[in-house]
């Protein structure tokens, strides 16, 4: 019942014998070892698996790793500068105190960075409705919106 | 989870030959609902049917008179596509209303019919703009489709490989969400085709998705919300759970209609 994947994860090519019922999830955070992309309620409703598959924001505990064989995975790890330089996003949310706890945060970066490639100055509202699968138990959404909006923005201005 | 045997198979034949040939085989879309409930072990296949590389049912085609979406399209491209956007725009904003936008991306019209959830959004289409769905077998009247709860005609095995949606002079989709789930509590797809051809189909009520007859025969004589906005449904045989009543679903689907019906006209 083992099979073989192969996909990229944040741009380099990776491998493995995996059982079939393998997670994507699982295979980020148990054989790859990205503990940032985060398990919370494990039945895809609250988006802090987040993570993009060729380039689309998908919940990753909701699919076994096969279904992205051969795909393109970036994780949270993938996200800021090797040199640690933050990607606009993620400086956005420390700015405007985005995180609270901070357990939500990867899926809702993951999930931010996907919508504002075709929203460059989203509404308020807009970002609500794209973060109704990312849920942030402090409730700290304002702050978020606020974060995403300002991502957004900064994103499209580095273009 | 429990184990399971993964295949992929590059063509429509090999994929229904193994379905076929596992006694406990299950195709494989999206899996926005399958692996979830195998997660919790409700579905438990022996073998998975991967349908992700078989290209023929990944288009979505758009003619004067019929938009036709391949099994494999997502919701996410129903809702952006420009081509549905203009001709069928009802369709696409029923698509852009599902879950959320990771959901969307993943999950298929495929997989979303097969599974016939009582509450899911587009059996409401199928049968509010009275669709084909298309097999590997076989074409399936929209009307014939839904059969009960997760149950439709579907036989074992059996794949569907496209839906095709006559397109209406005018229609709208009116969802009442769960805040929760995003399902739908009621959802009412109204279209009107012109002639007195006037079709209004309901989900998220019963235990699947059924076609509201005495609105239609009033919408056909007049297409105007006040048709619809006096008539009581009865709430014999509709979903009783947390999130509401029975008699709650009946009054839903009366208001849901009448919001429809105005949203169809502008
Ligand atoms: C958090 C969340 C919220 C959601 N909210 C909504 C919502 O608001 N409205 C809504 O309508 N849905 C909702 N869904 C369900 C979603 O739309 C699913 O994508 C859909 O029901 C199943 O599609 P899938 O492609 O993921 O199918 P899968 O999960 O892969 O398969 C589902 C079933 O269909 C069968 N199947 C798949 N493709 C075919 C085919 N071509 N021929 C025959 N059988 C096939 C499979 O064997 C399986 O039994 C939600 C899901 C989640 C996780």
């Amino acid at each position: 019942m083992s099979v073989k994947v192969s996909m990229k994860v944040n741009g380099q090519p990776v491998s493995a014998e995996l059982e079939s019922r393998t997670l994507l999830v699982t295979f980020i955070r148990e054989h790859l070892r990205l503990t940032g992309t985060h398990v919370g309620c494990d039945t895809a409703q609250c988006g802090a698996c987040t993570v993009l598959m060729n380039g689309k924001a998908i919940k990753s505990c909701s699919i076994v790793a096969m279904q992205a064989e051969g795909a393109d995975i970036l994780t949270i790890e993938g996200v800021a500068k090797p040199d640690g330089t933050l990607h606009p996003m993620q400086a956005a949310f420390k700015e405007n105190h985005g995180l609270q706890c901070g357990f939500c945060t990867p899926g809702m970066v993951m999930n931010a960075l996907d919508f504002a490639k075709s929203h460059p100055n989203p509404t308020d509202q807009e970002v609500r409705e794209a973060l109704e699968g990312n849920l942030c138990r402090c409730t700290g959404y304002h702050n978020i919106v606020k974060s995403i909006v300002a991502g957004a923005r900064a994103m499209a201005a580095a273009k | 989870m429990r184990a399971f045997e993964y295949h992929r198979p590059a063509n429509l034949k090999d994929a229904v030959a193994l379905a076929e040939k596992k006694d406990e085989g299950r195709y494989l879309a999206g899996g926005q609902s399958l692996v979830q409930a195998m997660k919790l072990r409700l579905s438990a296949p022996t073998d998975l049917v991967d349908l992700n590389a078989l290209q023929d049912l990944k288009a979505l085609k758009v003619e004067p008179g019929a938009v036709t979406v391949g099994a494999m399209v997502r919701h996410a491209e129903v809702a952006s596509s420009s081509s549905v956007l203009k001709t069928l725009p009802a369709l696409a904003a029923l698509a852009g209303q599902i879950g959320d936008r990771q959901v969307r991306h993943l999950g298929t019209i495929g997989g979303s019919l097969a599974n016939n959830d009582p509450a899911a959004d587009y059996p409401a289409a199928v049968l509010g703009l009275g669709a084909t769905i298309t097999t590997n077998k076989r074409k399936i009247e929209g009307d014939k489709f839904f059969k009960g709860l997760y149950e439709t005609a579907l036989q074992p095995g059996e794949l569907i490989t496209a839906v095709t949606f006559p397109v209406p002079k005018r229609a709208a989709y009116m969802k009442f969400k769960n805040p929760a789930s995003r399902f739908a509590i009621v959802g009412v797809f109204v279209a009107d085709f012109g002639g007195g051809n006037v079709r209004v189909g309901v989900t998220g009520a019963g235990p699947c998705a059924f076609r509201q007859s005495e609105m239609e025969q009033a919408l056909k004589k007049n297409f105007a919300p006040d048709s619809v906005a006096g008539i009581k449904v009865s709430p014999d045989g509709l979903n009783n759970d947390l999130h509401a009543s029975p008699e709650y679903r009946a009054h839903l689907i009366t208001i849901m209609a009448k919001r429809a019906v105005e949203a169809a006209l502008k």
